[in-house]
C-alpha cells in the first residue's frame, strides 16, 4: 500500500487464543516454594540448625539430580521451573531432624531420579516425588527415621532422645503424659518431622495458595474432614489412648499432607468431583491407619495410595457434558 | 439505566432489585479492552482503490464467479452466485472493473481466489435490490431468498450464512429469535456501537428476522458492560410487546450460542443439535442489521463496521468500510501500526487468526482488527494435569486429556471425551499454564475423527 506504511511489515503469527492468564510452570511451583516458607520457619524456629542442614542438603541434592537428568536425556534443563526445589524441600520436611544430612539427599535422589524423572519428568510421574523419596529413606534406614527427638523449645530438652516420642506415638502408647497440649500441636512445639509440626505455619502458606487459585479447597476439607469424622466416631485399637478430632488434626504429618502433598496437581485428580473423592479416600485410609495400624503413621502411605487410583478416578468423574443427559457411573465407550 | 423488562417465565427474571446479571458455568472473566473504542462513532471510510474480494466469506460453498476479467460491475452487483444449499451471494463493494480472479491472502491465513476490481476514478454507479415495502405481509421464503439475494451471512465471525439460520429445520419450530449482542471478545465494540447509533435498524432487523423464522418472541441479550446501549434499545422497544432485553454477566464466551441460549433460556442445545431444538434461533446485531438494510433499503452487503484496537495505535476506532478493502488502509486510518514486530489478529484475540500480510482483505466476517506486542513464550511445556482447563470449559469437557488423546492419536478416546462437542473457545489454552495448544490439539482429533 502507498502512504507512510511500509509494504512488509514483521508480524507475529501464533495460534489462538492470543491472550495468556499469565499463569505458568515456574510461576505456579515458585509460589507453592514460597507458600512453604512459613513453615520453614517454624522449623527453624523449633529444631534449628538440623532442619536447615536437612534443607539445604535436599534441595541441593534435588535440583543437581534433577539438572543431570535432564542433561542425560537430553531434555531442555527444567531446574528453573521450581519443581525440584519444592520437592527437596518437601522431602526435608517429612524427615525427622536428627537423620544425617546423606540421608536426606539420598531421599531426594530417589524422589527425583525414579519416582519423577524415569516416569517422564514433571507432569508425568504416578507418585508424588516427596513422598515416594521419604518411603525410600523410611525403609531403608527404618531406625534413623522412627528416632525423634524433642523440639528445642520443649521442656524436655536434654532427655534421652530415643524416649521422645511424637504425639500420636504417645498416644499409641497410651503414654498420655508425653502427649502435649492442643495449643503445641497447633504451633508445632512437638516431636515430629521437621516441617510437619506447625499447623498453623501450614495452614498459613495453604491460605496463600488457596487465595490464588492453585490448589483447590477440594482435597484439603474432603482429607481433613474425613478423617475428623472418623476419628471421632471410631473407637481406637487396643492399648492406645483416643486422641480427639482436632489433636488429629493438628498431629503428625496430616495437615502438611492435606495442604501441600495431596494437592500435587500432577499425581491427584484433575475434576472436582475426583478431587473430593480422593480426599476422601486419603482420610479414610490415614484414619483406619492411625487407629488400628502398626504405625501410628498413615499419611504417606494413605496419599500413595490414593495417587495410584488417580487415573481411575478421573475416568469414573468425569464432568457433565453440556447438552447431555447425566451419565452413569460408568464410563461412556467410545 | 432506566428500566429493564421483565420477559416471561418462558426467561430466568434477569432482575431483582439490584441489577442482576445471568451468566452460565465455566468461561474467564478477562479484562475486556472495550474502553480503547466504545465511545467511537462509527467513520465510514472511503472506498479503496482496489477492493479484493475472496470468494470464500461464507461457511459451506463458496459462491462461483459470474463475471469475467475486464467486465465493468457497479457497486452492489452480483459478481458470484450461489453454489450449493449452504452457499451465499457476492458482490461488487465497489464501482470499477475486474482486474483479476486469483489467489490472494485471505483472513483465514492460506492464500484463497479472490475477485480484484479496480475502483473507476470516477462516478458512483450503485445497483441495488427493490426495498421489499410490504414486509410485514410478505412470506418468510421470500425474505429468505432476499437475505441469500443480498449475501448476507453471520457476522459476528462465524460467516454461516443467514438465510439457512432463518428456515426453520424440519419438524422443528422457532419461538424466539435472539439476537446476540453480547460481543464478549475483548477490544470488539461492533456490536456495542452499532445498537447504540442504529437502534432502530437492530429492532428493525430483529422483526424482520422474527417474521421469516415465524417467531412469535424476540429477545436481545447484552452484556453488562454496554448498559447505555440496553438503555436506548429499551426505549427503542417501549411500544414493542414480543420483544424483550436480557442483561448478561460479562465473561468469555458469553457470546457462543449454546452458552448465550443457556443463560437467556435455561436450555441447553443437545450435544450435536442446533438452537432450533430449543426452539430458538440466534443472530448477531450486525447480521440484523445487514437484514434491515436489504429488506427496508434493497442494499446487498457490500461494506460492514470493523474495529480496529489494540496496543500502541493512536487512532483506535469503530469503522464502516467496504469488503475488499485491504487490512493496511484501516491499520492508517487507526493510525498506525506502530514499529516493530507485533501480533495483528482478524477477528477478537481469544478466537481470531493473526495475520501475516497487510494486504489481506476485511469479509463479511471480519469483525475486529486486534493489535497485540508479540509475546515469546514456550509453548506446549508437560501438562501439570493441574485441571483449570476443567473448571473453564463451558462445555463439560476435559480438555487436557482431549488434547493428549489428539496428540496420540487416538481416535475412540477422543471421541469417547465427546471431543466434537468443543466449540474452540479458547479458555481451557487461556489458563493452561504449561502453554500448551490445547485447541489446535482437539482441532487436530476433530480431523482424525473424519
Amino acid at each position: 500500500m502507498k502512504g507512510s506504511l511500509p509494504t512488509k511489515k514483521k508480524f507475529t503469527v501464533s495460534p489462538a487464543p492470543h491472550f495468556f492468564s499469565g499463569r505458568t510452570i515456574p510461576k505456579v511451583m515458585w509460589t507453592v516454594a514460597a507458600a512453604l516458607l512459613p513453615a520453614l520457619a517454624a522449623s527453624v524456629i523449633f529444631f534449628g540448625w538440623r532442619a536447615v542442614r536437612l534443607q539445604a542438603a535436599a534441595v541441593a541434592a534435588a535440583v543437581v539430580t534433577e539438572a543431570v537428568i535432564s542433561r542425560l536425556r537430553r531434555r531442555p534443563l527444567t531446574i528453573g521451573d521450581g519443581s525440584a526445589v519444592v520437592t527437596g524441600l518437601l522431602l526435608a520436611f517429612n524427615l525427622p531432624p536428627d537423620v544425617p544430612a546423606w540421608l536426606a539427599a539420598a531421599g531426594a535422589v530417589f524422589a527425583i531420579a525414579v519416582v519423577k524423572q524415569a516416569f517422564g519428568g514433571l507432569g508425568f510421574n504416578i507418585f508424588n516425588p516427596a513422598l515416594g523419596g521419604r518411603l525410600f529413606v523410611a525403609h531403608s534406614w527404618l531406625s534413623r527415621m522412627t528416632t525423634f527427638t524433642p523440639p528445642l523449645t520443649a521442656e524436655t530438652a536434654g532427655l534421652d532422645a530415643m524416649t521422645y516420642a511424637t504425639p500420636l506415638g504417645a498416644a499409641r502408647e497410651a503414654l498420655v503424659e508425653r502427649i502435649p497440649s492442643l495449643w503445641n500441636m497447633f504451633i508445632g512445639n512437638t516431636g515430629g518431622c521437621i516441617g510437619e509440626t506447625s499447623a498453623l505455619a501450614i495452614l498459613l502458606g495453604g491460605m496463600v495458595l488457596l487465595s490464588m487459585g492453585y490448589i483447590s479447597w477440594r482435597i484439603p476439607a474432603a482429607y481433613l474432614g474425613s478423617v475428623a469424622l472418623l476419628t471421632w466416631l471410631l473407637p481406637v485399637g487396643e492399648g492406645a489412648v483416643a486422641l480427639s478430632p482436632l489433636e488429629h488434626l493438628f498431629s503428625g504429618g496430616l495437615m502438611l499432607g492435606a495442604v501441600f502433598m495431596a494437592t500435587d496437581m500432577v499425581t491427584t485428580p484433575v475434576s472436582g468431583k475426583g478431587m473430593l473423592a480422593f480426599g476422601l479416600g486419603c482420610g479414610t485410609i490415614t484414619a483406619v491407619f492411625r487407629l488400628y495400624g502398626g504405625n501410628p503413621e498413615g499419611v504417606s502411605y494413605s496419599i500413595l495410595i490414593m495417587n495410584a487410583f488417580t487415573p481411575l478416578i478421573d475416568r469414573f468423574t468425569r464432568p457433565r457434558v453440556f447438552g447431555t443427559l447425566k451419565k452413569g457411573l460408568w464410563p461412556r465407550k467410545a | 439505566m432506566s428500566r429493564v423488562r421483565l420477559a416471561p417465565p418462558f426467561f430466568v427474571q434477569i432482575r431483582s432489585g439490584s441489577v442482576k446479571t445471568r451468566s452460565f458455568q465455566g468461561g474467564i472473566r478477562i479484562d475486556d479492552f472495550k474502553r480503547f473504542t466504545e465511545r467511537k462513532p462509527i467513520e465510514t471510510l472511503p472506498p479503496p482503490p482496489k477492493a479484493y474480494l475472496p470468494l470464500k466469506q461464507n461457511a459451506g460453498s463458496p459462491p462461483r464467479p459470474v463475471v469475467e476479467i475486464g467486465a465493468e460491475v457497479s457497486a452492489g452487483e452480483v459478481i458470484a452466485a450461489p453454489s450449493g444449499a449452504v452457499s451465499s451471494t457476492l458482490h461488487a463493494s465497489v464501482f470499477g472493473k475486474v482486474s483479476a480472479i486469483a489467489d490472494h491472502p485471505h483472513p483465514s491465513g492460506a492464500d484463497s481466489p479472490a475477485i480484484v476490481i479496480e475502483t473507476a476514478a470516477a462516478g458512483n454507479g450503485f445497483s441495488g435490490m427493490e426495498p421489499m415495502v410490504d414486509w410485514e405481509g410478505a412470506a418468510p421464503e421470500d425474505i429468505r431468498a432476499r437475505v441469500l439475494e443480498a449475501g448476507i451471512v453471520g457476522m459476528g465471525g462465524a460467516g454461516f450464512p443467514a438465510q439457512v439460520k432463518l428456515e426453520p429445520p424440519p419438524g422443528k419450530k422457532i419461538e424466539t429469535a435472539v439476537i446476540n449482542a453480547a460481543e464478549c471478545e475483548p477490544f470488539l465494540t461492533v456490536d456495542h456501537r452499532l445498537l447504540l447509533e442504529e437502534t432502530e435498524k437492530v429492532v428493525a432487523g430483529l422483526k424482520i428476522i422474527m417474521r421469516a423464522a415465524g417467531a412469535a418472541r424476540g429477545v436481545v441479550a447484552v452484556e453488562s458492560n454496554k448498559a447505555d446501549a440496553l438503555d436506548r434499545l429499551e426505549r427503542a422497544l417501549e411500544k414493542e410487546e414480543n420483544i424483550f432485553t436480557v442483561l448478561l454477566t460479562v465473561k468469555y464466551p458469553q457470546g457462543a450460542e449454546k452458552q448465550l441460549l443457556k443463560t437467556v433460556a435455561d436450555r441447553e442445545v443437545p450435544s450435536g443439535g442446533l438452537p432450533a431444538d430449543v426452539g430458538c434461533l440466534v443472530h448477531n446485531v450486525h447480521t440484523a442489521t445487514a437484514i434491515a438494510d436489504a429488506v427496508l433499503h434493497g442494499r446487498p452487503l457490500i461494506e460492514r463496521v470493523v474495529t480496529v484496537s489494540g496496543f500502541g495505535l493512536d487512532r483506535p476506532g469503530n469503522f464502516r468500510v467496504r469488503l475488499g478493502t485491504p487490512f493496511s488502509r484501516l491499520l492508517e486510518a487507526a493510525g498506525g501500526p506502530p514499529d516493530g514486530e507485533l501480533r495483528l489478529i482478524a477477528g477478537g484475540p481469544m478466537t481470531g487468526v493473526a495475520q501475516r500480510d497487510l494486504g489481506t482483505p476485511v469479509i463479511k466476517s471480519t469483525s475486529g482488527l486486534v493489535v497485540l506486542p508479540p509475546l515469546p513464550r514456550a509453548r506446549n511445556l508437560p501438562c501439570l494435569r493441574c485441571g483449570k482447563c476443567l473448571t473453564v470449559c463451558p462445555m463439560g469437557l476435559v480438555p487436557c486429556d482431549l488434547a493428549r488423546a489428539a496428540e496420540k492419536g487416538r481416535r475412540e478416546d477422543f471421541a469417547g471425551l465427546s471431543g466434537a462437542d468443543c466449540m474452540e473457545c479458547g479458555c481451557c489454552a487461556y489458563v493452561c499454564p504449561a502453554a500448551r495448544d490445547l485447541v489446535q490439539f482437539i482441532q487436530l482429533g476433530k480431523a482424525l475423527e473424519e
